[in-house]
């Protein structure tokens, strides 16, 4: 009865995840500290909504490294919108934020549709266009917390108490977008239709999906997704640097691919992307913890990526035999 | 199965790309002269082209040979600066005073590591993709990030800095009154071309490229072609790097890093396709000069590093647009 459980990729990355934490709390029992934990939990919230927007382009089979030029262009422009009008809220600025992404997001999905070009090219232009004009003609300066909107500030500090610790309220937006893209994936048509054109684009041609609504769906809301998390960044650290976000990608993709999706597309779930996310946020701020020098993280994060896209090669080799 | 006598006309029509790129050339290089007649179309300004664009060029005949069996290097520049660091490195721990060594043996063993850096780290990439299985992207994705990594650990942050001086001469020096480093450009654009297009290596590279699966049908070891090809993509991002830290003196972890998107711009500009099986060195190379006009001359007209970095993305975009209407009419 079990059996079915542990062919699942899930199962395995939540058993490798618990063995990894055993490990380093022998090594450091700090580790369990409701204090770390919390601010590990804390350390999710951004990759993870990000996660999410790669999850959805690598189930298409496509690939995006021009989400964190989005991010840092919806946050920086949406925080300079509301210091020039002065205006004190946040349901407005989240939306503005998500509308700046979905809209670059379109960008991608025209020049991957239209042209037919392969996804990686398209968005290194992309993210090279947007950092350009966001840096050459918006700015470079940093708004720092004296000059970030209040009601951000105040939003992004939101705690609830639990155990004399504070577990910040932001990662009820990260899992309650998590569910809702859930949701869409798995009980929609056109989530199930991402599938199918990432399984094999023609096949989910000729079954009846719109092909160019999936891409421009897909790229769309992958947009969206990092240009509310951008904003939501500048939120939680209470500055909006538009140089944020460099280097982004690589972590972001590491963790889904830590959660076994498939480059290849058609493969790749919520769950798996989460406990992903989780295990990559582990492996990296646990290094200090681990009393590893801190130079270290970029060989760490490089050698997560190869050892898990082997470890989902050699498995999606076994599933062909 | 190759005529050898050059027909100029034959070889514009099997790439009428490079026609292409040579009047995107031409227009560039006149819209530049007529905006900025004084500062562009003065000799100083090519000669400093002429030391700066040999490593963005060789980077980008590197990504080519990468993207000819359908793949993709994205550690080209975690290579480079490792070469470069490492062979830093070794001049540090290995003074002249130290070991007793002539100034010229310490450099050709600089060299020799550098390029044995790049050697192996394309053997790894290599020994990933072809068999391990992993995608090209994610697997120099990866690896890239460890190179770098190991760059940081390896400098602790800072440039490293004390080149000999002849290893700066590889990157300053001058050949004759001609850029060194330009001229190791030119040495291994022929070099490549006369492997691309002249020995079996080249053919079966090109024949993967276009169909892997009939490529190995005909009994060709894909594998190991897939593995000299990332180990001569490796060998080459070294030697950029070489010219690199020969040209700053210096070497750091973050250097170039803009170089990754520019090197996958002028390989795509130069008509290689990144699904395999077409690219020539002459192609790449008209586009990095091309390139290197456009940059220079924005230069000149005082836009700044961000506006250049939208205009580099901007042309990408350009190009596939009009790589895709010309496929589309054939």
């Amino acid at each position: 009865m079990l059996a079915p459980l542990f062919r699942r990729s899930e199962t395995v990355i939540a058993l490798i995840l618990i063995g990894v934490m055993i490990v380093i709390g022998l090594i450091n029992p700090a580790f369990w500290s409701l204090d770390n934990l919390f601010s590990l939990v804390r350390a999710n919230v951004i990759i993870g909504i990000m996660a999410l927007s790669v999850l959805m382009v690598m189930i298409s089979g496509g690939i995006d490294v021009s989400f964190p030029a989005f991010a840092a262009a919806a946050m920086y422009l949406t925080v300079i919108a509301m210091n020039s009008v002065g205006y004190q809220g946040v349901v407005l600025p989240f939306i503005g934020a998500t509308v700046i992404g979905l809209l670059c997001g379109l960008v991608n999905a025209f020049f991957i549709h239209t042209f037919r070009m392969i996804p990686l090219i398209v968005t290194l232009g992309t993210a090279s266009v947007v950092r350009g004009l966001l840096l050459g003609l918006v700015g470079t300066s940093i708004i720092n917390i004296d000059r970030m909107p209040k009601s951000l500030i105040g939003f992004g500090r939101t705690t609830i108490d639990i155990g004399g610790s504070a577990l910040t309220a932001m990662v009820f937006v990260y899992l309650g977008l998590a569910v809702a893209v859930w949701l869409f994936l798995t009980r929609t048509m056109a989530g199930r239709g991402i599938y199918a054109y990432g399984g094999d684009a023609e096949s989910a041609k000729r079954v009846g999906f719109n092909t160019r609504r999936t891409v421009y769906l897909v790229y769309g809301l992958a947009g969206a997704l990092a240009g509310f998390a951008g904003l939501l960044q500048a939120a939680m650290i209470w500055l909006a640097n538009p140089r944020g976000f460099v280097g982004f990608e690589l972590d972001v993709i590491a963790a889904v691919v830590l959660g076994g999706a498939s480059i290849f597309g058609g493969r790749g779930s919520v769950l798996g992307t989460l406990l992903g996310v989780f295990m990559l946020v582990l492996i990296k701020n646990s290094l200090i913890i681990m009393r590893v020098d801190n130079t270290w993280q970029g060989v760490v994060v490089g050698a997560v990526i190869v050892f898990a896209t082997a470890l989902t090669a050699w498995r999606d080799r076994n599933k062909l035999a | 199965m190759m005529n050898q006598r050059f027909d100029f006309r034959r070889f514009v029509d099997r790439d009428n790309n490079i026609l292409q790129l040579l009047l995107i050339t031409a227009v560039i290089f006149a819209l530049m002269s007529f905006l900025e007649p004084t500062k562009f179309l003065r000799y100083y300004n090519f000669e400093s082209i002429s030391f700066v664009f040999p490593e963005l060029g060789i980077l980008a005949i590197a990504m080519m040979l990468a993207m000819l069996t359908g793949g993709i290097d994205l550690s080209v520049i975690g290579i480079a600066n490792l070469s470069g660091i490492l062979a830093g490195v070794f001049f540090l721990r290995f003074s002249a005073e130290a070991t007793g060594m002539s100034e010229l043996l310490r450099v050709g063993l600089g060299v020799l590591l550098a390029l044995s850096v790049g050697v192996i780290a394309g053997l790894i990439n290599g020994l990933l993709i072809a068999k391990a299985r992993i995608t090209p992207i994610l697997a120099t994705l990866g690896t890239g990030q460890i190179f770098t990594g190991l760059c940081v650990v390896l400098t602790g942050g800072p440039a490293i800095t004390g080149f000999p001086a002849y290893w700066s001469a590889i990157g300053n020096g001058k050949i004759l009154g001609i850029a060194a480093p330009l001229v190791l450009f030119l040495v291994v654009a022929v070099v490549i071309t006369i492997v691309l297009t002249r020995t079996p290596f080249g053919l079966k590279l090109m024949l993967i490229g276009t169909n892997p699966r009939a490529a190995v049908f005909a009994g060709l070891s894909k594998d190991r072609m897939i593995l000299y090809s990332y180990m001569t993509t490796g060998a080459l991002a070294s030697i950029a790097g070489i010219m690199l830290s020969g040209r700053t003196n210096a070497a750091k972890s973050d250097y170039g890093t803009s170089y990754l998107l520019q090197a996958v711009l002028i390989a795509v500009l130069g008509g290689t396709n990144p699904a395999g099986g077409r690219g020539t060195v002459a192609g790449v190379s008209i586009a990095v000069v091309a390139l290197m006009l456009l940059a220079s001359g924005f230069q000149m007209m005082r836009f700044s590093n961000h506006l250049i970095d939208f205009i580099w993305g901007g042309f990408l975009l350009l190009v596939i647009a009009i790589n895709s209407f010309r496929n589309r009419n054939r």
